[in-house]
């Protein structure tokens, strides 16, 4: 990202030779800066230059991986400060805490409370993504046993909160095998956790003072060699930590400040756990790659996990459901047929107030390249013709012994033309998914 | 190492709308709420000023709503009683506004007149000493029967009334223009639609420091994200000078959440998705966290605890944070 070919061109040796494929090295730079070649095809580019050209070509903001497997997860590498700008691209990591003072009836009765946080809604799966395992015993070997309970009980990664290398070295002689986040380093402890981080290839959170002490201690960690980084100011207030997410977004991307440039933690705190997903749910909006809470009530999870998936759905792509027959409850042939658009938001609101009415139906779902009824009918994907067609061809015919289609009340001008093009009877729906439960209650409640 | 942090210079801030006139200005308000003002996105005030945090409104019905069970529990006793309704949310459950909504008007309901919506208007006016937003039951020929009279009975109170779209603003607005109250300008999550809304408004002379702007608050899970990213490009707009996006924004938060599925479906019919009321509750809240990110200066709210956890959140949100 980033470079032009001018910039690379500066760096070149200018022998154009040839060597590298295209005739001259301005060509080859040319080649470079849109991703047709790669810069080791030039066998007499300086290191010097080779480590500019390579800095600035890194993304803003690394891309880091914790866990293994399918649970892997992966943080980071966001481009852009507002997702109207692009799209935000790794969803924040939702963990829950599990404390290692737990005995054992507690500690499984809160991962089966964890394990039982995954949410079916709008055809979609919410699920958390990781346990964050903190060390209030104090003591090694709980911790130890605790973090091997937890990779054998869930299907979570891991987050290992310790700032005692012994005790972190005890937990990774049980778990380093499933990668899990080591949080974290400080000034205290930081060469003892690189070193661990490093041995066990495991990413290790950077438990900074305020942006000035994070950025020190980074490069510090960074000078050692290690750059598997996730960080942390230390700062807990919920305005201080906003402010602070964003100022390490900020000069990633703008500044390319590269000790910033790794994913971030935030750790949502609150009188109780309502105040925490609450908190939790501004930093998910707000630039943390990693939130970590110990509210774990479903009504609590499954709007903050709700919360991630709309702010990380990419605003460039309209989200759509298959164009096609859908049933809701226990049809049969003389179930309503209602009809509406491809576009998921449109297509899930009507589901799910079809599914409210208590009255089994079909839904035709058409193929409007993921708009909504209105943007659709303007655009000439929702007339009376195509819809008329799609009625004819999906199916519908053959599954009711009705001829009888609600259309949605804003395009109520299509009736005719659909009713010539299908041979049905169109019915004049309401306007708003919402009007459907009283509209099928006074039209088909039987 | 000393960390440079970035404080974005902008060369404008949103502009400020009074809402409620006090007796020297010819109302019967104890007080007067200013919205806007921002010269910095959403909290944070180590760019620049919030002279005037987010507010939230309570929502009143002037008849008995046909609400969840949950929500209506907390006003049981008031739900027919619009100016006991009003002065609970007031006194009981702290709210800075009343959004009264004249639903009764509604053809298809009781069809009340504009003289009885007017009526109930200054019952509430008596009820309580807090500013007023009153809006129209949505049907578009009915309202423009019944807000002129509204506007003409609170006259000298500097309301905020609602709402005007862009096929049926003409009314309302020299309704606005003649009383002298302050406009709701609703487009459908479409940022085109509203700067066009509101230049058509101005060019009828009501000045921008009366017209807020409603860019239809989509629910938690229905859409959020659309009227999010829309909020954010409205503040960058106003920030960067655009004088047709600079108006402070309110979002309709209660009535989003609770059309939702998530707010109304039984545990037992969905038992994956926990305690429903609870859920319902967290619902409205979420939906209010995310749209305060998003730039929201008004949130108008439905279940008192929502309201209250919302509250929390926003105090605990303006604790400075300059660097
Ligand atoms: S091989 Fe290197 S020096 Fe030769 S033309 Fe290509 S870029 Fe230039």
């Amino acid at each position: 990202m980033g470079l032009t070919g001018l910039d690379i061109y500066k760096q070149l040796p200018k022998k154009n030779c040839g060597e590298c494929g295209p005739p001259t090295c301005l060509a080859f730079a040319m080649a470079l800066a849109s991703g047709k070649t790669e810069l080791s095809a030039c066998p007499y580019v300086s290191e010097e230059a080779k480590e500019a050209l390579e800095s600035a070509s890194a993304p803003p903001i690394k891309l880091v991986k914790v866990g293994t497997g399918d649970r892997e997860i992966q943080l980071g590498d966001e481009q852009v400060l507002f997702r109207h700008e692009k799209t935000f691209y790794h969803p924040t990591g939702v963990a829950i805490s599990v404390s290692d003072a737990l005995d054992e009836d507690e500690l499984q009765a809160r991962l089966d409370t964890i394990n039982g946080l995954v949410f079916d809604r709008v055809g979609q799966q919410y699920r958390v993504d990781l346990v964050a395992i903190t060390n209030e015993s104090g003591d090694a070997a709980n911790f130890a046993r605790t973090a091997r309970t937890v990779a054998g009980k869930t299907n979570l990664a891991l987050v290992l909160v310790a700032l005692d290398p012994v005790v972190m070295r005890a937990a990774l002689s049980e778990v380093a095998d499933q990668k899990p986040l080591l949080y974290a380093a400080n000034n205290d402890n930081y060469e003892e956790m690189t070193q661990l981080a490093s041995e066990n290839g495991c990413p290790l959170a950077v438990l900074g003072d305020g942006l000035d002490g994070l950025a020190e201690l980074v490069q510090k960690i960074v000078d050692l060699g290690y750059k598997e980084l996730v960080l942390d100011t230390g700062n807990r207030e919920i305005s201080r930590v906003l402010a602070d997410l964003t100022q390490i977004r900020r000069l990633a991307i703008k500044k390319r400040f590269r000790p910033f440039g790794y994913p971030t933690i935030a750790f949502a705190q609150g009188e109780n756990t309502r105040d925490e997903t609450i908190q939790a749910a501004a930093f998910v909006a707000k630039y943390a790659s990693v939130v970590v809470t110990s509210a774990s009530g479903k009504h609590e999870i499954m709007p903050l996990l709700t919360v991630r998936a709309n702010i990380f759905t990419d605003p460039q792509k309209p989200i759509q459901v298959e164009p096609k027959v859908y049933q809701v409850g226990e049809v049969a042939p003389d179930s309503p047929v209602y009809v509406t658009t491809n576009f998921s938001l449109t297509y899930f609101s009507v589901e799910g107030e079809v599914e409210a009415s208590k009255v089994p139906s079909y839904i035709l779902a058409i193929d409007t390249d993921g708009t909504s009824v209105l943007t659709a009918w303007a655009a000439g994907k929702f007339s009376g013709e195509i819809v008329g067609e799609f009625v004819k061809s999906c199916g519908i015919e053959e599954k009711v012994n009705h001829r009888e289609i609600v259309i949605p009340g804003h395009v109520a001008v299509i009736s005719g033309k659909l009713e010539e093009a299908s041979g049905w009877k169109v019915i004049v729906g309401p306007r708003e998914a919402a009007g459907i439960p009283s509209f099928a209650r006074s039209r088909f409640a039987s | 190492m000393a960390v440079d942090p970035i404080k974005e210079r902008y060369t404008s801030k949103v502009g400020e709308v009074v809402i409620g006139a006090t007796e020297d200005q010819g109302g019967t308000r104890s007080h007067t709420i200013t919205i806007g003002g921002d010269s910095t996105l959403p909290f944070l005030q180590f760019e620049g000023e919030i002279p005037h945090p987010p507010v939230i409104a309570m929502e009143v019905v002037d008849v008995e709503p046909d609400w969840n069970e949950d929500v209506k529990k907390p006003f049981a006793g008031v739900l027919q009683d619009p100016a006991a309704w009003a002065r609970k949310c007031v006194d009981e459950f702290g709210a800075d506004l009343i959004y009264l909504k004249l639903d009764g008007a509604n053809p298809d309901g009781e069809d009340k007149t504009p003289e009885q919506c007017a009526k109930t208007v200054e019952e509430v006016l008596k009820a309580v000493k807090v500013p007023l937003i009153v809006v129209g039951c949505g049907d578009a020929d009915k309202d423009n029967e019944v807000m002129p009279t509204v506007a003409e009975a609170g006259a000298g109170e500097n309301l905020l009334l609602g709402t005007a779209e862009e096929d049926n603003y003409k009314t309302l607005t020299a309704a606005c223009m003649v009383h002298k109250h302050s406009i709701i300008a609703l487009s459908p999550i479409d940022i085109n639609i509203c700067k066009q809304l509101n230049i058509l408004i101005s060019e009828m002379n009501l000045p921008l420091d009366r017209i807020v702007i409603d860019p239809t608050a989509a629910a938690l899970g229905y859409g959020i994200e659309y009227v999010y990213s829309i909020m954010e490009r409205i503040r960058l707009g106003a920030l960067q000078g655009d004088k047709m996006l600079s108006m402070p924004v309110i979002c309709t938060v209660g009535y989003e959440a609770w059309r939702a599925k998530e707010a109304n479906a039984p545990e037992d019919e969905f038992p994956g998705w926990g305690d429903q009321e609870e859920r319902a509750i967290m619902w409205e809240t979420l939906t209010a966290t995310t749209l305060l990110q998003a730039g929201a200066h008004v949130l108008v709210m439905r279940h008192p605890e929502a309201v209250r956890l919302t509250r929390k959140n926003l105090q605990e949100l303006l604790v400075p944070n300059k660097f």
